[in-house]
C-alpha cells in the first residue's frame, strides 16, 4: 500500500513538472478589455454552439485573444445566471452577454447592480421598456432568411406539381415548432408566406412539441405531418429530429440553425440562421470605443446577421438561388416586406390598420402598439425580438404541446 | 472432506475507534484525489494539482463564490435533513424532487396571485403555510397508502414526482410572460413583493434558516420521543408494534414532517433565492441529498461534509470547463469516482472480508 502511494505521487509530481514545462508560449500583446459570454447549455446543444461559434468568431475578427474573454456554459436559467454575471464582472468583465430567453430577468438584475459594466442580452424583450442605460437586447430579422427559405420550398413543391407528383391543391407544407412564441409564429409565418409567394395554393400544418429540443418529439411529429399528407416539412427546434425523419420518408426538408446535409444529404433543400458574430463585434467594439450600444439592436441580412446556409443543388429546385437571389435585393432595398398586409388575411379579413401588437411585455399580454405601418406589419422594429403572433389564414395549427 | 467454502468471507466488524475510522477515510478521501489526479493526467493532459487548484479557486476564489458555494451548501444540506427522517425508518422516499417542487409551486401561486394583494411580511408568512401543507400532502399520500395497503413507498413517490412536474408545467403555461415562452421569469421583479428579504448579504438568510434545521434535527433524531420511535421502526416495524408503538402513526407523522421540509426548502428556493419556478428549479437534488443522508449514516454533522464536498465539485466544474476548457462533465466523473471510493470505504469499514485460506489457518 505505502509502496502504491509513493508511486502515484513520484508519478503526480513528475507529470506536474511536466505540465508546468509547457506552459511558456509567449503571449501576445493583448489589448485590456474582457468580454464574458454566459450560455445555457455548452456546444453539444446546435443552439448554443451557433452562439459560441459567434462570440469566437467575434473575439477573432477583433483582433483579441483567448485571454481576453470567459466563456460560461450550462448557466441556468435562475439565480444561477444572475450569481455568474456577478462573477464575470469580479473577473473584470465591462461587457457580458447571454444567450438564452430565461436568462433576461437575472440579466437585469445584474445591470441594475453594476451601472459601469454592459449586459447585452439576445432574444429578449424588456431592454426598451427597462430604461436601464446598460442594458441591451438583441435579435436578428431571421424572418426575412425564414421567407427566402420559403421561396426555395415554394419551387420545390412548383417541380413536384410540374412532375404530376400532386395536384396543385394538394401542395401542402408540414411544420414542426417548439413553442407557441410569438418568435416561432413569426418563424413559421414568414416561412410560408415565402412559400405562397411562388407557389399561391400552398397551405401549411403546424404541430407543436412543448420544448426546445427533443428529438423524439420533432421526429414523431414530422412523421405525423407526413402521414397527414405533407409534401414538405420545415422546423423550428433544435434537434435532427425532423431532418432525419425527411430522410427516412424522402420529403424534402427546409432546416434551420445551420446546414443538415450531413445528417439528410438526399432531402436537406436550405437552412436559414442567425449568425450572432455581427453583434458581438459592434457591442464589444462599442465598448472598446467608448460609444453607447443600441438599446435594442437588430441584424438583418445587410449586417450579416441572417444568412442562409448551403443551397442543395442536388434536391432543390431549378433557379431556387436567382429566386432567392432576387428576393434578398427586393427586401434589401425595402421594395418587398415579408408581411405585406395584402399577402394574407386573418380570418377571413385583411389585417386591420389599427392593429396592436403586445410589444412591451406584461403579465396580461396586453395589445399595447400599432404595428403596421405603410401596408405592412412592421416585425422587429418597435423592439429587436419578434412579436408577430396572429394566426393567418392558410395555416392550420393541428395540436398545441406546452411540454 | 471440507465442505467447499467461497474464496471470500465476509463478516461484520466490531465498530472501529473513531480516531481510526476517521484516519481511514481521510486516507481513502486522498487516495482517491490521487486516483482522480492520475485519470485527469491520462485523459486531458491537465496538470491534477491545477485541476483542484481551480476546482477550489471556482468554489472559494473570492467571496462572493464562497458565499455563493455556502448557500447551495444549505440548500442541499437542508434537503438532505429533510429526507433523513424517513430514511431512518427505512421508508424509502425518493420522492423529496417532487415534494420541494411542490414548495416552490405552492410559493410561486401565493406570490402572483397575492402578490399585490397581501403586504410583504404576510405574503411570506402565507406562502410558507402553503408550501408547507404542499409538501406534507405529497409526503402524508405515499405513507397512508403505505400505512394502510402497504403499497411500494418507493414507485409511489417516483410517481408523486411526476404528478409535482407536470402540475408544474402546467402552471407555468398558465403563468408565462410574454405569452407563449413557456417561462415565468422572476416573480414581483420590481415590486419584490413576497420575496425573502435581504439579511446582512443575500447567501446569509437560507445558510441561517439550515443551520437552525440542522441543530434541530439532531436533537429532534437523537434526544426526542419521535426520533426514538423513528430509530424503532426503523430497524424493525415487529419490534416496534410489539413495544407498542402505532408503527401506521409514525409512518405518517415521519413522512408529513419529510414533504413539509421538502417543500420549505423550496420556498426557500422560489421567495428567497430564484425567485421563479421552473420544472427544473430543484435540479436534481432531492435525489442527491438521499444519497447525502445515506453517506452520513443520518448524522447531521457529517451531512454538512458531505454536501459541502458535492456542492464543491459542482462550483468548481463551471470554473474547470471555462478557465481550463475541459467540459462541464469532467468535475462530474471526478464526484463519481470520489463517491465511489467514500462508499466503497464505508463497506470496508462496517464488514472484514477474509480470504478462504486464512480462515483455515484460524480453524
Amino acid at each position: 500500500m505505502k509502496k502504491f502511494l509513493a508511486l502515484a505521487l513520484a508519478l503526480i509530481m513528475a507529470l506536474s513538472l511536466f505540465a508546468c514545462g509547457k506552459k511558456e508560449d509567449p503571449q501576445p500583446e493583448t489589448k485590456d478589455i474582457k468580454v464574458g459570454f454566459i450560455t445555457l447549455h455548452d456546444e453539444n446543444s446546435t443552439y448554443d454552439l451557433n452562439f459560441i461559434n459567434g462570440a469566437k468568431e467575434a473575439i477573432k475578427n477583433l483582433g483579441l485573444t483567448d485571454a481576453n474573454y470567459i466563456l460560461k456554459t450550462n448557466v441556468p436559467e435562475g439565480q444561477e445566471c444572475y450569481e455568474t454575471a456577478c462573477d464575470l464582472v469580479d473577473n473584470g468583465c465591462t461587457i457580458i452577454f447571454a444567450d438564452s430567453f430565461g436568462h433576461e430577468p437575472y440579466m437585469i438584475q445584474a445591470a441594475q447592480k453594476y451601472p459601469d459594466v454592459q449586459f447585452c442580452h439576445s432574444t429578449g424583450t424588456r431592454a426598451h421598456t427597462e430604461n436601464l442605460a446598460n442594458y441591451h437586447n438583441a435579435f436578428a430579422a431571421i424572418y426575412e432568411g425564414r421567407y427566402l427559405a420559403g421561396i426555395a420550398a415554394g419551387m420545390k413543391l412548383n417541380e413536384m406539381i410540374e412532375a404530376g407528383q400532386f395536384t396543385k391543391d394538394e401542395a401542402k407544407m408540414g411544420y414542426v415548432g417548439a413553442f407557441t412564441y410569438a418568435e416561432v409564429i413569426s418563424g413559421y409565418t414568414s416561412f410560408y408566406l415565402g412559400a405562397k409567394s411562388v407557389c399561391p395554393t400552398v397551405t401549411m400544418d403546424v404541430t407543436f412539441t412543448g420544448s426546445w429540443y427533443d428529438e423524439a418529439l420533432e421526429k414523431e411529429g414530422a412523421q405525423k405531418l407526413i402521414a397527414g399528407g405533407c409534401k414538405l416539412i420545415s422546423q423550428h427546434a433544435d434537434s435532427l429530429g425532423a431532418p432525419t425523419a425527411c430522410e427516412n420518408a424522402k420529403v424534402p426538408n427546409v432546416s434551420y440553425n445551420g446546414s443538415t446535409k450531413d445528417a439528410a444529404p438526399n432531402t436537406y433543400i436550405i437552412s436559414s440562421r442567425i449568425n450572432w458574430a455581427p453583434y458581438y463585434e459592434y457591442a464589444i467594439k462599442a465598448v472598446m470605443d467608448g460609444k453607447t450600444i443600441d438599446t435594442d439592436w437588430t441584424g438583418t441580412l445587410a449586417t450579416g446577421s441572417v444568412v442562409l446556409t448551403e443551397l442543395n443543388e442536388a434536391v432543390a429546385a431549378e433557379g431556387t438561388a436567382e429566386a432567392i437571389k432576387a428576393a434578398q435585393e427586393k427586401l434589401e432595398k425595402g421594395e418587398l416586406h415579408v408581411y405585406d398586409t395584402a399577402t394574407f388575411t386573418v380570418k377571413g379579413a385583411p389585417l386591420s390598420v389599427d392593429h396592436m401588437a403586445d410589444v412591451d411585455t406584461d403579465e396580461a399580454y396586453t395589445p399595447d402598439t400599432k404595428v403596421v405601418k405603410d401596408g405592412y406589419f412592421a416585425e422587429s422594429e418597435f423592439r429587436s425580438a419578434p412579436y408577430f403572433d396572429l394566426e393567418i389564414d392558410g395555416i392550420t395549427r393541428l395540436d398545441v404541446n406546452f411540454g | 472432506m471440507l465442505k467447499k467454502q467461497s474464496l471470500f468471507q465476509i463478516s461484520k466488524r466490531d465498530a472501529l475507534p473513531l480516531p481510526k475510522a476517521l484516519a481511514i477515510r481521510g486516507g481513502i478521501l486522498l487516495l482517491a484525489l490521487i486516483f482522480c489526479g492520475l485519470i485527469t493526467t491520462i485523459l486531458t493532459g491537465q496538470n491534477p494539482i491545477n485541476v483542484y487548484g481551480t476546482i477550489l479557486s471556482g468554489a472559494f476564489g473570492t467571496s462572493r463564490r464562497i458565499g455563493v458555494t455556502a448557500r447551495n451548501v444549505a440548500v442541499l444540506l437542508g434537503l438532505s435533513l429533510a429526507v433523513t427522517p424517513a430514511f431512518k425508518m427505512r421508508f424509502w422516499n425518493i420522492g423529496a424532487e417532487g415534494q420541494t417542487l411542490i414548495g416552490c409551486l405552492a410559493t410561486t401561486a401565493c406570490m402572483i396571485l397575492l402578490g399585490n394583494k397581501l403586504s410583504t411580511p404576510l405574503l411570506i408568512l402565507v406562502s410558507l403555510a402553503a408550501s408547507l401543507v404542499a409538501g406534507a400532502i405529497w409526503g402524508f399520500l405515499p405513507a397512508f397508502f403505505k400505512a394502510k395497503w402497504n403499497t411500494n413507498e418507493t414507485l409511489f413517490t417516483l410517481m408523486m414526482n411526476y404528478i409535482a412536474m407536470q402540475l408544474a408545467s402546467y402552471f407555468i403555461i398558465i403563468w408565462e410572460v410574454p405569452k407563449g415562452a413557456g417561462k415565468i421569469g422572476v416573480i414581483n421583479q420590481s415590486s419584490q413583493a413576497g420575496w425573502l428579504p435581504v439579511v446582512g448579504n443575500e447567501y446569509l438568510l437560507p445558510i441561517l434558516i439550515v443551520a437552525l434545521m440542522t441543530g434541530f434535527m439532531y436533537i429532534y433524531l437523537q434526544y426526542s420521543k419521535h426520533g426514538y420511535e423513528i430509530a424503532v421502526v426503523g430497524e424493525s416495524q415487529r419490534t416496534a408494534s410489539y413495544a407498542g408503538i402505532k408503527v401506521d402513526r409514525v409512518i405518517i407523522r415521519t413522512m408529513v414532517l419529510s414533504g413539509a421540509l421538502c417543500a420549505m426548502m423550496g420556498f426557500i428556493m422560489t421567495s428567497g433565492i430564484d425567485h421563479t419556478l421552473t420544472t427544473t428549479i430543484v435540479d436534481g437534488r432531492g435525489f442527491t441529498a438521499v444519497m447525502v443522508s445515506w453517506m452520513s449514516k443520518f448524522n447531521p454533522f457529517i451531512m454538512i461534509a458531505a454536501s459541502l464536498l458535492l456542492v464543491t465539485m459542482d462550483r468548481g466544474a463551471s470554473e474547470v470547463s471555462s478557465s481550463l476548457g475541459l467540459n462541464h462533465s469532467f468535475a462530474d466523473i471526478l464526484t463519481g469516482i470520489i463517491l465511489f471510493f467514500i462508499i466503497a470505504t464505508e463497506f470496508f469499514i462496517t464488514y472484514k472480508v477474509t480470504l478462504r485460506k486464512s480462515s483455515k489457518k484460524e480453524a
